[in-house]
């Protein structure tokens, strides 16, 4: 039931994308271009988005979900290095070719050779991160451990 | 050059907020894609779920062509490289800051969160500011 859960939503999530034009990287460059000719319609996608899930979100707030034990709302608030390095970061990748994750996934679907490369790409940047996020985590615990051995 | 396309933008973008609200509503979860992407890559013990999110996402511009409205393959600019670099950007930077154009974008935003305030505000400046370069300054 979860994984058929799973497929509806990305189907709608997918058909949202495809249908606002937000899967043409063109488009959402153009608004990104805005000292071009700036197209604003990503905003007005943003906008319509965050009307919904907002209203939505704020409804269900307290509910548990229907088919999980309990609802995983993000619990962090701290603004700290790795969000804001983290960001830029992206946003580099994402102003260089207009793809972030969700449209770069749903493009697979033209089997376009440049969207693959892209998709194995991130999985591989995806990857390379959380490899070293473990080293670190491993690393700062053989620290602490020394220092309550010392 | 891209035309202001504001009606399909709105039922687009609807689609987008009413797809994360079912999936909170259904599966107590954040539609954010990075997040459901990297959790899969990193061996996360629920896999179903997320492999059917994302074949979801796959199979939605497949739906449309059986309709008969084929999606148009993606036009992106840059050499085989840039692409590539790219990619790398996007993955590593979007697991670094725990969330991209739908986890900070839209559901953080949407719960008046203000790390996924600052994280969007970040990488949509930082974007925009590339597309100023590339498109402008450095020619193209």
């Amino acid at each position: 039931m979860l994984a058929l859960a799973g497929l509806v939503c990305g189907f709608i999530f997918g058909l949202g994308l495809l249908i606002s034009g937000m899967t043409q990287p063109t488009k959402v460059l153009g608004f990104l271009d805005l000292f071009g000719a700036w197209d604003p319609s990503l905003a007005v996608v943003m906008a319509a988005a965050l009307a919904v899930s907002g209203i939505g979100f704020a409804v269900i707030k307290r509910r548990a979900p229907l088919l999980a034990p309990q609802s995983q709302w993000p619990t962090r608030t701290d603004i700290d290095g790795a969000l804001l390095a983290g960001s830029v970061l992206f946003g580099i990748g994402w102003g260089l070719v207009g793809l972030c994750p969700g449209p770069a996934i749903e493009n697979i679907a033209t089997l376009s050779p440049r969207v693959i490369a892209f998709v194995a790409a991130m999985a591989a940047g995806m990857v390379l991160h959380d490899g070293l996020q473990t080293r670190r985590a491993a690393r700062a615990e053989l620290a602490a451990a020394g220092a309550t051995d010392g | 050059m891209t035309t202001f396309t504001p009606l399909s933008a709105a039922i687009g973008g609807a689609l987008i907020g009413l797809a994360a609200v079912l999936l909170m509503l259904l599966t107590g979860r954040i539609a954010g894609i990075s997040g459901i992407a990297g959790g899969l890559l990193s061996g996360s013990s629920d896999r179903a779920w997320r492999v059917a999110f994302i074949l979801g996402l796959i199979l939605a511009p497949v739906a449309g062509m059986l309709a008969g409205d084929p999606m148009p393959a993606p036009v992106m600019p840059g050499s085989w490289a840039i692409v590539i670099a790219a990619g790398l950007l996007v993955g590593f930077g979007t697991r670094r800051a725990s969330g991209c154009t739908s986890g900070h974008g839209v559901c953080g935003v949407a719960r008046l969160s203000v790390r996924s305030i600052v994280a969007t505000a970040v990488f949509m400046g930082t974007a925009i500011v590339v597309v100023a370069l590339t498109r402008h300054v450095w020619g193209g």
